[in-house]
């Protein structure tokens, strides 16, 4: 019997249940995360549209392609689809609701209705953005920097906040979701330290969105008030501190960035793992520097205001705990690469893609030091050297991390093998695509262009103009995917269920698994990423 | 001004090479962690590439090896917060005797005034080789005043005093930018810093017959009636102004404070935030009734004054 | 009986499962609220005596029978708890009745003190008209008197929900001395409304009230 004939034979989570209302009504965890894909990916291509008109603006130093208030939306809502859109969800709710409950040998996360509900929160809070964008957007940035934001801009403030207000409800359940999944629902044997890391960086990744996003929703519905009634609640003409609102603003915003980098690095421990054939070096401490770095993380968040007029004990206070964060960082990277050694390395998709973000998240994070360092943060802040910073960790870092995740289970998810050549190219035209776009801007922020600027001073053009050249190359790289990916759900061959010989939970079940998961209850006798003692290599 | 391609900006103040040199240890440590991991993994990835009949070999985590990765960048880390946090606590205080300018951002343009009165927008002329301390403020909603050149920024929010100072290294003119996103003209909001020999400074500065703020802070002194309390003569009930500036005061609660621009304008927009010992609360607000403009001219003025004789207070120093 | 969720191996794990979830969803709260106690904190420090002042401007005296009222419904809903452990289902419904009766009572006198502060000009806003002196200030305390106590009173209207929810299920005889968990959560929820509320009432109504 054909390998083709028992994917179509064999019930599974994809075929045990056809039409709208299977989809739209699921509580299956592998079906939320699908739903959560799709939309992800639509508001991934918007805001990449936006970034797309914004370096296209930026080629020349006048602003002639757009109205400087037209502009200053795009950048804004750029900005908000990309953080609050698609970095957010993006790994925890498409790979984290796929996988958590596979990896540790449950048939479900614990709840599976506040799940589906969670994905509906997200899509409402998104409409609602883009109604906002049609409407007019937002010019504010994603900042929502007050007094502009309560009193002088003109855009639809409201409704969007509205918008990312309800979506950060969304983050808050899968979060809450994911900790008492994490908690109470291992398989038997499962024991903390036997847990794939992937479960240990998305247990960090949700204590800080069950603790941070309710801080960003009183604050952003502080800012719709004042609007609304013209209270003066950061207004100084009425006794109130903008500075406030920055506090308050930052300290959600800034453990945000781990919300968004911690299910990166998640991803880049099985990826290595896997595709070295080798136990991680050093799992404890990959493991606890998560929780590190989630913990830590919420006692930076002054690093972002040391120009702003913080006192300065409170502004050392930021920079030194700022300095101490990228120290549980700096032990992964370093874990990860001894992972590599006397492995078995197959650079496929997977591991390109996971290579990539462990240069680039290194990068990213070593830029992190600059800005922690007051003397020089006073120069590049506000500047591109903070915009390339945080672009070499978001999609240097995670969005690599994504796709590698996306290819590394595409099998598992889809049923079939994604063509490993296309992906390849796929990753390394990112790879340059990215770098082009992003490494220039460093070198703009310290010759001091200002970001969030529609036209700039003649002697920033040349590194400008290698940035859009790098945009317009990563365009093509991101597009790749999307076809090949649609593609093979077609024409792909059929995946068998453990197609890269890898450990862990996930891959003892059929690709696609069944809606149960497991036919069996795995019990679970051994230490995470077993190799060496597992079964010889399929492939 | 700069045009051309450059890959670094130029350095036109004292501040400038110790910000580029701990710049550039960043850089340097930055280059060699990312050149070793890059080595690291391109060479594993080549050395130890899948081929058929190699299995991988499992390595145990070394402990030691742990800890010196941990240790190592600590240590480094430590060099760097260090060596910012001393250059940073420098460049916030400014010297005795650097000469004051007041800056006022507003949607989108900045506007200078020197102590002798000389106005400028979106321009500072400053002189070369002496201390300037800006005192910068805003009128509606943050700014950000950045000199790359001379590697300074200073956040302008409304409601508050920030203060910036700088010496600048090298006659010409550089980059003016604001750099806190405030609106439609963000990347307008800008200009250029001249810096001249002192005595151009001079002549661009002198010859110039319109008032001073401190001139213009004494006229509203009287305007506003501050005189019939604050001036001396037996009906004193508020605490005398002259030669207060740059003191510290005792206040009610025990507590003291120096009396600097943001605590003379918290004075004069919401006095009861602060009594001083000895006095009663019964300073009306002047919120919603000065300017930003006005009240650093009411604070010039207050600088101006001379210790007060048991006569009138001293005319106004020119 | 219990009905077991399919993604739960046996009743132990699920009554974990969701004990856990509803403390993680109080934390969550915690935080939500306690992003505006920053904020008031912060301008009550800068502002003392404003503060002060508008804060006597509050009816201590409802305030305080509020109080009272809200403590009386956890000692209820306490009472339902364990009802509901013993199988006494009348009990049970009547003291979780109590309870809504008494949160009912609270959001009544809640109401009429918004109705007062309303007719007195003291809704922040376009229409504030404050006595005093300082009235930019003053407003700030006003500002977070109403975010607070009007959060708190939609959480205390969903509780009202949650409660009417419990009562028809109990009524209908659905639990059990073996399976009473939803009314531990519920109280849970109520009395960690009751906890704001014990925060909120000292910070708001007794600003330096010796004086």
């Amino acid at each position: 019997m054909s390998t083709e004939q028992i994917v179509e034979t064999r019930e599974h989570y994809l075929n045990c249940a056809f039409g709208w209302k299977s989809w739209l009504l699921t509580t299956d965890h592998k079906r939320v995360g699908l739903l959560f894909l799709i939309s992800i990916t639509f508001f991934f291509f918007l805001g990449g549209a936006f970034a797309t008109l914004i370096r296209l603006e930026l080629m020349t130093p006048p602003g002639d392609l757009f109205q400087a208030e037209t502009y200053n939306k795009l950048f804004s809502m750029h900005g908000i689809v990309m953080i609050f859109f698609f970095l957010i969800p993006s790994i925890p709710s498409v790979l984290g609701n796929f996988l958590i409950p596979l990896m540790i040998g449950a048939r479900d996360v614990a709840f599976p209705r506040l799940n589906l509900l969670s994905w509906y929160l997200f899509v409402i809070g998104g409409l609602l953005t883009l109604c906002a964008i049609v409407a007019g957007g937002v010019d504010t940035g994603w900042t929502f920097y007050t007094p502009y934001s309560s009193l002088f801009s003109n855009g639809q403030v409201v409704l969007t906040i509205v918008g990312i207000f309800i979506a950060g409800f969304s983050s808050i359940l899968t979060g809450l979701n994911f900790i008492v999944t994490i908690h109470t629902m291992r398989a038997p044997g499962l024991t903390w330290f036997r847990l794939p890391l992937f479960i240990w960086s998305h247990y960090a990744t949700a204590i800080i969105q069950v603790l941070g996003t309710p801080v960003i929703a009183i604050t952003l519905a502080l800012v719709a008030i004042e609007r609304l009634w013209h209270v003066g609640i950061f207004d100084p003409a009425l006794g109130g501190d903008p500075i406030l609102f920055q506090h308050l603003f930052w300290f959600y915003s800034h453990p945000a960035v781990y919300i968004m980098v911690l299910p990166g690095m998640a991803v880049v421990s099985e990826l290595v793992t896997t595709h070295a054939r080798r136990r991680i070096f050093g799992y404890k401490f990959v493991a606890y520097s998560s929780i590190a770095i989630a913990v830590i993380g919420f006692l930076v968040w002054g690093h972002h205001m040391f120009v702003s007029g913080q006192s300065q004990y409170a502004s050392m206070m930021f920079s030194a705990l700022s300095m101490v964060v990228a120290i549980p960082s700096a032990v992964k990277v370093f874990n990860w690469t001894a992972t590599l050694y006397k492995g078995s390395i197959s650079l496929d998709a997977p591991m390109l893609y996971a290579i990539g973000f462990i240069g680039l998240f290194t990068m990213g994070g070593l830029t992190g030091l600059f800005l922690a360092s007051l003397a020089v943060d006073v120069h590049v802040t506000d500047t591109y050297f903070v915009v390339a910073h945080f672009h070499y960790i978001m999609v240097g870092g995670t969005m690599m991390a994504y796709l590698g995740g996306i290819h590394n289970w595409w099998p598992k998810i889809s049923g079939r093998l994604y063509p490993e050549t296309w992906a390849r190219v796929a990753a390394v035209i990112i790879f340059i695509g990215f770098n082009l776009t992003f490494f220039p801007q460093f070198i703009l922020g310290y010759l001091g262009m200002p970001r969030r600027y529609h036209s700039y001073a003649e002697e920033f053009q040349v590194l400008n103009v290698m940035s859009t050249a790098g945009a317009s190359i990563l365009a093509v790289g991101y597009l790749l995917p999307m076809a090949y990916l649609i593609w093979s759900l077609k024409y792909g061959p059929a995946a068998d269920a453990n197609p890269w010989g890898a450990t862990g939970l996930e891959w003892q079940t059929e690709s696609p698994p069944p809606t149960h998961n497991f036919d069996v209850m795995p019990i679970v006798t051994e230490q995470a990423y077993n190799y060496g003692n597992a079964s010889p290599s399929v492939r | 001004m700069q045009s051309g391609f450059r890959l670094f900006p130029e350095q036109a103040s004292t501040l400038a090479p110790q910000v580029d040199y701990l710049y550039g240890f960043l850089i340097a440590v930055s280059a060699f962690f990312t050149a070793l991991i890059v080595v690291l993994i391109v060479g594993f990835a080549i050395k130890y590439r899948r081929r058929p009949g190699r299995e991988a070999e499992q390595v145990e985590t070394v402990m030691g090896l742990e800890l010196v990765w941990t240790a190592v960048p600590s240590i480094l880390v430590l060099v760097m917060f260090v060596w910012g946090a001393a250059l940073f606590l420098g460049e916030t205080v400014p010297p005795k005797g650097a000469q004051d300018i007041y800056v006022v951002g507003r949607q989108w343009m900045w506007k200078v005034q020197h102590p002798n009165g000389r106005r400028e927008i979106n321009e500072l002329h400053v002189p070369v080789g002496r201390a300037v301390k800006l005192t910068v403020a805003s009128q509606d909603v943050v700014h950000s005043f950045y000199i790359p050149a001379f590697r300074v920024k200073q956040d302008a929010i409304p409601g508050q005093y920030r203060t910036m100072w700088f010496q600048a290294t090298k006659p010409g003119e550089y980059h003016l930018f604001c750099a806190e996103y405030c609106g439609t003209n963000h990347s307008r909001m800008g200009g250029r810093i001249v810096v001249m020999e002192d005595i151009d400074y001079q002549k661009w500065l002198g010859g110039y017959t319109d008032r001073t703020p401190a001139e213009e802070g004494r006229d509203l002194f009287v305007q506003f009636d501050c005189v019939s309390c604050h001036g001396t003569g037996s009906r004193q009930r508020c605490p005398p102004l002259g030669n207060l500036y740059g003191k510290q005061e005792q206040l009610n609660n025990g507590r003291s404070v120096l009396v600097d621009e943001a605590y003379i304008r918290e004075s004069v927009l919401d006095p009861k935030a602060k009594i001083v010992r000895g006095y009663e609360p019964v300073m009306p607000s002047f919120q919603g009734q000065l300017t930003e403009e006005e009240i650093l001219a009411l604070i010039a003025y207050i600088k101006s004054l001379a210790p007060a004789p048991s006569g009138e207070a001293k005319k106004v120093q020119r | 009986m219990e009905t077991l969720a399919h993604q739960f191996d046996d009743v132990e794990q699920q009554r974990e499962a969701s004990t856990l979830g509803m403390w993680i969803f109080l934390a969550t709260e915690v935080l939500f609220f306690g992003g505006m106690l920053l904020a008031y904190s912060v301008y009550r420090t800068l502002y003392f005596s404003a503060f002060a002042e508008a804060s006597r401007d509050l009816d201590i005296v409802l305030g305080s029978v509020n109080t009272a009222v809200l403590l009386c419904s956890s000692l209820t809903m306490a009472m339902a708890v364990y009802q509901a452990e013993r199988g006494n289902v009348k009990r049970l419904v009547r003291f979780i009745g109590l309870t809504m009766l008494l949160g009912t009572i609270f959001l009544a006198i809640k109401f009429y003190e918004y109705y007062e502060k309303y007719k007195e000009g003291l809704i922040p806003g376009a229409h504030f008209t404050w006595h005093g002196s300082d009235a930019d200030h003053a407003s700030l305390f006003f500002i977070a008197y109403f975010i607070l106590t009007g959060m708190h009173a939609l959480h205390m209207i969903v509780g009202l929900g949650l409660m009417s929810v419990l009562a028809i299920l109990a009524w209908k005889g659905r639990f059990t001395p073996a399976y009473y968990t939803p009314v531990e959560l519920g109280g849970l929820y109520w009395h960690f409304v009751d906890v704001v509320w014990v925060f909120l009432f000292p910070l708001l109504y007794l600003v330096h009230r010796s004086s």
